[in-house]
């Protein structure tokens, strides 16, 4: 170990230092004062960004005794979740003031949660997966439950809580099997120990990857093991709800990349059939459940639980195509998702909770700026052309074609048609609806200029994909 | 003699019978929360069997680390279920049932 390491983690502990200040400075922070909470966590997420970006490393840098990697991927989802944490943050703030939930707790679960993320994308050893994992997960029961007087909030914590301890131990019950058969924690000596001795390739290993996929299905939210999903997303408070529906998805792309293609490529006959049940199922029951739902917040719940089925088909194919499809899918889908959920925290006033699909009627006629940002940010989820749900659908379509997955592509294609249906209905909702109430969108001018961004983005990189594209190729291969 | 595959054998039927806990009991939450540090109880004997049988001692700090977390773990959820006892004067599982869809 030597001082090379410490820079390779240096984001990581950047970020650690900031939360620890923001801790004690919000202590001596009145109330009415927990603004400068919020600018400090700003600066944090800044300065952790900067670090990044400063830090970068040149190729793939393995330290700490093999636990920790830095490399490209790592770099990108990072800035990813740095990013998705700010605007998150940003959205909520108004929100939080306004139902007297303005305490530092959520910025600081926020944060830690996003340490707890940074240390899973980087991990290279299923012993520092796990802590991240664990570290997320443990801000996450937290905030969900963090309006104290709510029965829906408490309860639906308490089956976030119960299924995530569960899929926790699923996991570990993996790892261990993984563990005993192949001698190491580490991702690069599983994968070496797996092509050095083929007869490992055995009933115990596939008894500890069954139970791996269990861990990762549960943790990304796919069916079967997606009861959580929606009860969280709808029982959990729209802020928070917005912060797990976007940063989190990366860490579960890098819980799954890293330990199934890393450390475990080697059995990738084996693993991908189980993940092709799981994303199909997740595909067909999100896509069909989803048109049942009148609550926005639920619908989009089941709208992620068929992404997470694309973005697992991805990562079935097995090639570098599908890896980077995958990669490309969840970066563009999570930007989505964070301006879909920041309209309906905009919806929402002081006692006033707007969380069904009917307070979206007449949107047009009261904010039509923000009406076209929730058309464009639908449009993408659903898939049309020019938007970028359109080309991260397609890259997927072909990624699996390229294997020969005929059957699979015209699923996906029926399934986006059927999708298509909640998400129009949202837009109908919009432009062909009235409402008897009236009121306008209120929203402060730097989460008018986010949120707009955010919503064209979508479209933006559905026009210029490229560069993206090309980022996500190059930090697969 | 008492090898590798009895310690493995116990440590699988802690784990089964931590997952059949979890799915027959419907009256209280706290035999959950128990059942959940079964589960990691059962994942701990596993890694101390396999440390042993590889001579290897990653397995025994990773028991530490799965500890430490357990006790974080049961923190988080007393606090939730204290949370859920003030707003509903219950801690049923059935009663779980508000959201649902």
């Amino acid at each position: 170990m030597n001082f090379m390491d410490y820079i390779a983690a240096a984001p990581e502990m950047t970020l650690l230092g900031l939360i620890c200040v923001v801790m004690i400075a919000d202590l001596f922070i009145e109330n009415e004062n927990r603004i400068v909470t919020f600018w400090l966590s700003m600066a944090s997420l800044l300065v952790t960004g900067v670090v990044l970006f400063a830090t970068a490393p040149e190729a793939r840098t393995v330290v700490f005794y093999g636990a920790y990697v830095s490399d490209p991927l790592s770099q990108v989802l990072k800035l990813g979740a740095v990013a998705l944490v700010g605007v998150s943050f940003l959205y909520a703030r108004d929100y939080l003031r306004a139902n007297d939930l303005h305490k530092g707790e959520y910025y600081l679960l926020g944060l830690f949660g996003l340490l707890g993320m940074m240390i899973m994308m980087s991990a290279n050893s299923l012993l520092p997966m796990y802590l991240g994992l664990e570290t997320l997960a443990l801000s996450m029961y937290a905030l969900v439950a963090i309006d104290r007087h709510n029965v829906t909030s408490a309860e639906s914590a308490m089956k976030y809580f119960l299924l995530g301890a569960i899929a926790s131990g699923a996991l570990l019950y993996g790892i261990s099997w993984v563990y005993g058969v192949t001698g190491s924690l580490q991702f690069h000596e599983i994968a070496a120990a797996l092509s050095a001795d083929p007869g490992l390739n055995n009933l115990p290993l596939w008894f500890g990857l069954a139970f791996l996929i269990v861990g990762i299905a549960f943790k990304f939210g796919a069916v079967p093991f997606h009861m959580w999903l929606p009860d969280v997303y709808e029982g959990a408070r729209t802020p928070v709800t917005l912060y797990l529906a976007t940063a989190p998805k990366l860490a579960a792309l890098a819980l799954l990349y890293r330990v199934l293609v890393d450390g475990l490529g080697g059995l990738h006959d084996t693993w991908s059939t189980m993940i092709m049940f799981i994303a199909v199922l997740s595909i067909l029951a999100g896509n069909f459940i989803a048109i049942a739902q009148t609550n926005i917040k639920r619908m989009l719940g089941y709208s992620t639980i068929s992404h997470v089925g694309f973005i697992l088909l991805a990562v079935y194919t097995g090639t570098q195509e599908g890896y980077a499809a995958a990669l490309f899918y969840t970066l563009t889908y999570v930007v989505a998702a964070a301006g879909a959920f920041g309209i309906v925290i905009l919806l929402s006033r002081r006692g006033y909770e707007a969380e069904l699909l009917s307070d979206f009627k007449g949107l047009n006629a009261r904010s039509p700026w923000f009406a076209l940002m929730m058309l464009f940010l639908m449009f993408s989820m659903a898939g049309v052309p020019p938007f970028v749900g359109f080309l991260s659908k397609l890259y997927v379509i072909s990624a699996v074609l390229e294997i020969g997955g005929i059957g699979l592509a015209v699923m996906m294609v029926l399934a986006s048609v059927v999708g298509a249906f909640y998400y129009l209905r949202v837009i109908w909702y919009m432009y062909f609806e009235q409402n008897e109430d009236q009121a306008v969108l209120q929203a402060s001018t730097e989460t008018r200029l986010v949120l707009s961004l955010n919503s064209i983005a979508v479209l933006a990189l559905g026009i210029v994909p490229g560069w993206l594209l090309a980022l996500c190729i190059q930090v697969i291969a | 003699m008492i090898g590798l595959q009895h310690y493995l054998t116990v440590s699988a039927m802690l784990f089964v019978l931590s997952i059949v806990g979890i799915i027959i009991n419907r009256k209280n939450l706290i035999l959950l929360l128990m059942c959940i540090e079964l589960m990691l109880l059962a994942v701990n004997t596993n890694f101390i069997a396999f440390s042993r049988f590889l001579g290897d001692e990653t397995g025994q700090v990773f028991v530490f680390f799965i500890l430490t977390v357990a006790a974080a773990e049961a923190a988080i959820g007393l606090a939730i279920l204290v949370v859920l006892f003030r707003n509903r004067r219950s801690i049923a599982v059935q009663e779980l049932n508000t959201l649902k869809g």
